[in-house]
């Protein structure tokens, strides 16, 4: 019996990193919606930076989405 | 058709049955944190959830060449183990949903398979090296990997969203929650509907019924596609219970974490060619999500009963396997037909016993505990 420890150390190393990764991206995009509320709740402020802030890191979770979709989908590969 | 014996049709339609019980279990990885955190209502929970795995099951077309990925020796695989193995794997998998307990549909088809074929054709049919190597190394691991990897992910999550408010908080991770338990679902219909179709091929491929190198014929496609996204739909609540508010109460941050750690390992997985157990590695992430934020609880019993279901589970439905294997053997079709019945009446009776406390889509965020009605186990076959 052969047990491959290097296949083993980088699923629990890309598995760690992604997942840390796109939650820690998801959390700023939350964070962001939540800055534009305040904005605009406070003092009818510019509520841009925010919302720009959220988008950016949606778009960036959706492309990592759209990339698992393409794992799991073996017509596009 | 005329390939098609007694015995054949028996396995195709025990197959079918034991797709069905992989879905009905399944349902609470990729949808039991979704429907705690009300991030989906339950009905709509299950129903992307069925839909996903029937599209998933037509999408794979890299079906199952083997039948438990070299755990046996498929050579000496006659349809008779098969079928007792299958009803090994069933019936295992209809006991721990009426316990309520998270456990692997593919450990179960395993065991069973194990089972029948050291009962049926000696135990130099089963690789045990290989049962280390494809179970029970990645049993340990996988569930570890994506409990570290939500842990990490949502003390993250909390620690940044600490000072924000909390109606974009709840709400924002409630929709990343719909997108991460989608792809688990998808993910799981293209894995675990393609073991059935592989099953059921092989059984035909040695029933002289196809050429062999065939694949899977549009009708087998469709009926395991079909079968579990069926099973998957009426959904295992009690399971879903369980995983969703037992093993600790599950909020909308630590649901998303949970599922984008698992959706992760089992991906990266399947790309290095592990085999794993979803329902592992979700419970490992629930568990990491759970202790990832301070002051949650965790329901230490639950997760120590739901480990020792883990444990048991291959022996489990071995033993099931090689009884039914040993009175097929002896029996043929005579015996086939008495270990249907019997599989049949114990299953039934696990239903009739699962109505004395039923869970449902109506109730099964309203406690986090499964009871059984106050009848003991050993009573199951009588139930009725």
């Amino acid at each position: 019996m052969e047990l491959d420890w290097s296949a083993l150390g980088q699923v629990a190393a890309v598995s760690l990193g992604v997942t840390v990764a796109v939650v820690v991206v998801f959390a700023l995009g939350v964070l962001g919606l939540s800055r534009a509320e305040d904005a605009r709740q406070e003092d009818g402020g510019p509520t841009a930076l925010g919302r720009a802030q959220a988008g950016l890191c949606f778009l960036a979770c959706a492309a990592v989405v759209g990339y698992g979709l393409y794992l799991i989908v073996p017509q596009f590969h | 058709m005329d390939h098609i014996t007694f015995l054949v049709a028996v396995v195709i339609v025990t197959a079918l049955a034991f797709d069905f019980t992989n879905g009905f279990h399944d349902t609470a990885n990729a949808m039991a944190t979704s429907i705690a955190t009300g991030a989906l209502g339950p009905r709509t929970a299950v129903l992307i959830s069925g839909v996903l795995n029937v599209v998933g099951a037509f999408l794979s077309t890299e079906v199952a060449r083997t039948i438990s990925g070299g755990i046996v020796d498929d050579t000496l695989v006659t349809p008779g183990m098969i079928f007792a193995g299958l009803v090994g794997a069933i019936l295992w998998n209809l006991l721990t949903w009426l316990l309520g307990l998270p456990s692997s549909s593919s450990h179960a088809l395993f065991g069973g398979l194990v089972g029948a074929v050291w009962v049926g054709a000696g135990s130099h049919g089963v690789h045990v090296d290989k049962v280390v190597e494809k179970v029970i190394v990645p049993a340990l691991a996988s569930p570890l990997v994506a409990g570290v990897a939500a842990l990490a992910a949502t003390y993250c999550a909390y620690r940044i969203t600490a000072r924000a408010r909390r109606k974009p908080v709840t709400g924002g991770f409630r929709y990343g929650q719909i997108a991460s338990a989608s792809l688990v679902s998808l993910a799981h219909g293209t894995n675990d509907a393609q073991k059935t179709m592989g099953v059921i091929t092989l059984t035909l491929i040695s029933a002289g019924a196809l050429g062999h190198d065939a694949g899977p014929p549009l009708w087998v496609i469709g009926a395991a596609g079909l079968s579990i996204g069926l099973g998957t739909y009426l959904g295992g609540w009690r399971i879903i219970r369980t995983m969703g508010k037992g093993l600790t109460e599950i909020q909308s941050p630590q649901g998303f974490a949970a599922e984008t750690a698992s959706t992760t390992v089992i991906l990266t997985s399947a790309h290095l060619g592990f085999a794993l157990s979803t329902t592992q590695v979700v419970s490992g992430s629930i568990l990491g999500a759970g202790l990832g934020r301070r002051l949650a609880e965790v329901r230490w019993g639950v997760a120590g009963r739901m480990l020792v279901a883990w444990l048991v589970t291959l022996p489990s439905a071995a033993l099931v396997g090689g009884v039914a294997a040993s009175v097929v053997t002896h029996g043929g079709n005579a015996g086939a037909a008495v270990v249907a019945l019997v599989g049949a009446a114990l299953a039934g009776g696990m239903v009739l016993l699962s109505r004395r406390n039923p869970v449902h889509a109506a109730n099964v965020n309203d406690s986090h505990e499964v009871r059984v009605g106050s009848a003991p186990p050993a009573h199951v076959g009588t139930a009725a």
